[in-house]
């Protein structure tokens, strides 16, 4: 199969989607050219550095019958326009007892690793999980990144795309012919009967990283991505939590009211699960700092392999 | 009859039926049967039906938290309209919205919203949706002079003119924010000055003659429908009660005032004028009125009869299916 970047097999998915449906929109501030050039100026606006009244406007063209599409860019440029995305669209299609369809992709780039300190490192997505309607994907692979696109750009409400700045680059496997992935379906990277770790976004790749360098000590890790936080594929972690009676999970955002809080709980909250439990479930978040811009503080503040390696190997003395 | 004088009476019509409806919902506000907060509407009703009078089914309308108005003017069903107020299941919302926030998307009413100045940038869309369409559709919004020091009003004014969108700003300058007023607000001495900035024509308008609304709003519509762009109107007006009917936030604004606006009501104006012109008789306007407060009546009667939702209801509609 043909190996393309998680950059290239998310414009496939806008691509794909814009021939598809000529309701689409594309707002954003950096035009992407190939789109522009195949859709045309009216279609792929290129805004002002103007966040409330574009992410806002996406609410209006969605009430209206199209199908926007945002790139807000740096997730931290989207608490510019929180009201727009929180207070209205969030909102809206319940507010008005369901009588209007909105249909929006907000696309935003998350994560630390390049010492762009405070503002520009964060992952907030846990913040917009405690928010009622707006679905959350979180892609780490290209082949994923592209199938959840396509799939949201189609969803009939407000989804939140945070895409992982270093893993932008990543090649992987994508097919040529056209698939869509849906929410709520995690995936199973990696089949193993000691402990399951539900790792997100890039932390998928180092808790991959982490199995293989464990097996050669005879652990033997289970490691899922849940790849959609909004809807979150609960029955997946439970089922292999009640396999591997350990659950270990990985985030790289903060980890106070954090997605691996949200995922320990409804392991814990499940009788079946609960009860085949060996050991405390633990975290390796991020920690309840602002990413530091140097970068020995930048890697402490959050996870790394070493720290999930130590995390697995002290589950499974217990 | 011209097609003036219908014009006037057909506004004269709107104008006396929103008044009857916020004058019952405030009633009923005070007798506890509506849950929450209502902001009224009562002195401001030649805005709303000048504005709409220019506008077709299809054009678009973006309201604010004070919107009841905006709703009758554009078309909306009084029934379901007080049955959302009531919090009723037969409401618009199924009583998920309530006064804030009450829209009818079949007539093109985007929507009445809790947050000053939020709608501008929603509007904004939904103009945007209406150039893509390619067609000769338009969008209007609604906001206060409240709204004008929220950067989504500049942001939204900028958007619109950069891409000639087919949209009219309307504000409607009652003269306060709640109680801050607008002179200690602003700068400036008119909102519409603004427009200037944003490269748009701005006019400021006595809000209170409604034909001058109306007069007013149709060139900045047919601008809009002409693919032309945006143009800011401004509406000089006043609220005859508190921001909102509940008694937490004192009104402060000087009594003498208030009654000095009571004289130059629109109603009374249009009344005067439709009658000095020999259009309406003084019978013919009370059998108007009479018909605008049974039409209220009835939506009371159809909202009360109505059923509450269930407590479950409320899982409903967080997403579309």
């Amino acid at each position: 199969m043909r190996s393309i970047t998680f950059h290239q097999a998310t414009l496939e998915a806008l691509q794909e989607e814009f021939r598809r449906d000529h309701k689409t929109v594309h707002l954003s501030t950096d035009v992407p050219a190939p789109l522009r050039q195949e859709f045309g100026a009216a279609r792929i606006r290129a805004t002002p550095i103007s966040e409330s009244s574009f992410v806002g406007a996406a609410t209006g063209l969605a009430g209206s019958g199209f199908r926007p599409v945002v790139n807000i860019r740096m997730a931290t440029f989207g608490f510019v326009a929180m009201d727009q995305m929180v207070n209205q669209a969030a909102k809206i299609t319940y507010m008005f007892g369901g009588q209007a369809r909105f249909p929006i992709v907000y696309r935003m780039s998350v994560g630390a690793g390049n010492s762009m300190a405070a503002q520009h490192s964060i992952n907030p997505y846990p913040m917009f999980m405690n928010v009622p309607g707006l679905k959350i994907i979180l892609p780490s692979t290209p082949y994923d990144a592209k199938g959840l696109l396509k799939t949201a750009v189609r969803d009939d409400n407000p989804v939140m795309s945070f895409e992982h700045s270093a893993l932008v680059d990543l090649a992987g496997e994508v097919p040529e012919e056209e698939y869509l992935i849906p929410f709520g379906e995690a995936a199973l990277r990696r089949r193993g009967s000691d402990v399951t770790v539900v790792a997100l976004a890039r932390m998928a790749h180092f808790a991959m990283d982490v199995a293989e360098e464990l097996e050669k000590e005879g652990v033997s890790m289970e490691v899922i991505d849940p790849r959609t936080l909004v809807p979150l594929d609960t029955q997946a972690i439970r089922d292999s939590v009640a396999r591997t009676g350990r659950l270990l999970v990985v985030d790289e955002a903060c980890r106070t009211c954090g997605a691996a809080a949200e995922i320990v709980s409804r392991v814990v909250e499940d009788e079946a699960a609960f009860a085949r439990l060996k050991a405390r479930p633990v975290r390796v978040c991020g920690l309840d700092v602002p990413i530091p811009f140097s970068p020995p503080m930048e890697r402490y503040a959050v996870p790394d392999r070493k720290r999930i390696a130590a995390a697995v190997r002290d589950l499974l003395k217990r | 009859m011209s097609t003036r004088k219908e014009l006037l009476v057909e506004m004269y019509v709107r104008m006396i039926t929103i008044r009857r409806f916020e004058e019952r919902v405030a009633e009923d506000f005070q007798r506890k049967l509506i849950p929450g907060v209502v902001h009224s509407y009562i002195g401001q009703e030649a805005v709303a039906v000048g504005v709409c009078a220019n506008l077709r089914r299809e054009d678009r309308i973006v309201s604010n938290h004070r919107g009841h108005g905006h709703c009758i003017a554009k078309g909306a069903d009084l029934d379901r309209m007080m049955a959302e107020i009531h919090g009723r299941k037969t409401g618009y919302c199924k009583g998920k919205g309530g006064s804030m926030h009450i829209a009818d998307f079949s007539i093109g009413m985007l929507g009445a919203n809790g947050i000053v100045a939020a709608g501008l940038p929603i509007a904004a869309g939904a103009a945007m949706a209406a150039q893509l369409e390619g067609g000769d559709r338009v969008a209007v919004v609604f906001f206060g002079d409240g709204a004008c020091a929220e950067g989504e009003f500049h942001e939204s004014l900028n958007l619109a003119s950069i891409w000639r969108l087919p949209l009219v700003f309307v504000c409607e300058n009652n003269h306060y924010g709640v109680n801050m007023p607008v002179r200690e607000a602003m700068a400036v001495q008119h909102v519409a000055e603004r427009a200037v900035a944003y490269g748009m024509p701005g006019r400021v308008v006595d809000g209170n003659d409604v034909e001058g609304v109306y007069d007013t709003s149709a060139q900045a519509v047919a601008r809009a429908r002409a693919g032309e762009g945006p143009s800011l109107l401004e509406f000089k007006t006043y609220r005859w009660r508190g921001h909102f009917e509940a008694n937490t936030i004192l009104d402060l604004r000087p009594r003498d005032e208030i009654e000095a606006w009571k004289e130059k009501c629109p109603i009374a104006a249009l009344e005067r004028k439709l009658v000095r012109e020999e259009i309406l008789s003084p019978k013919q306007l009370a059998a108007i009125d009479a018909q605008a407060l049974a039409r209220v009546e009835d939506s009371v009667r159809y909202a009360l009869a109505s059923p509450l939702p269930e407590p479950e209801d409320a899982l409903e509609d967080v997403f579309c299916v």
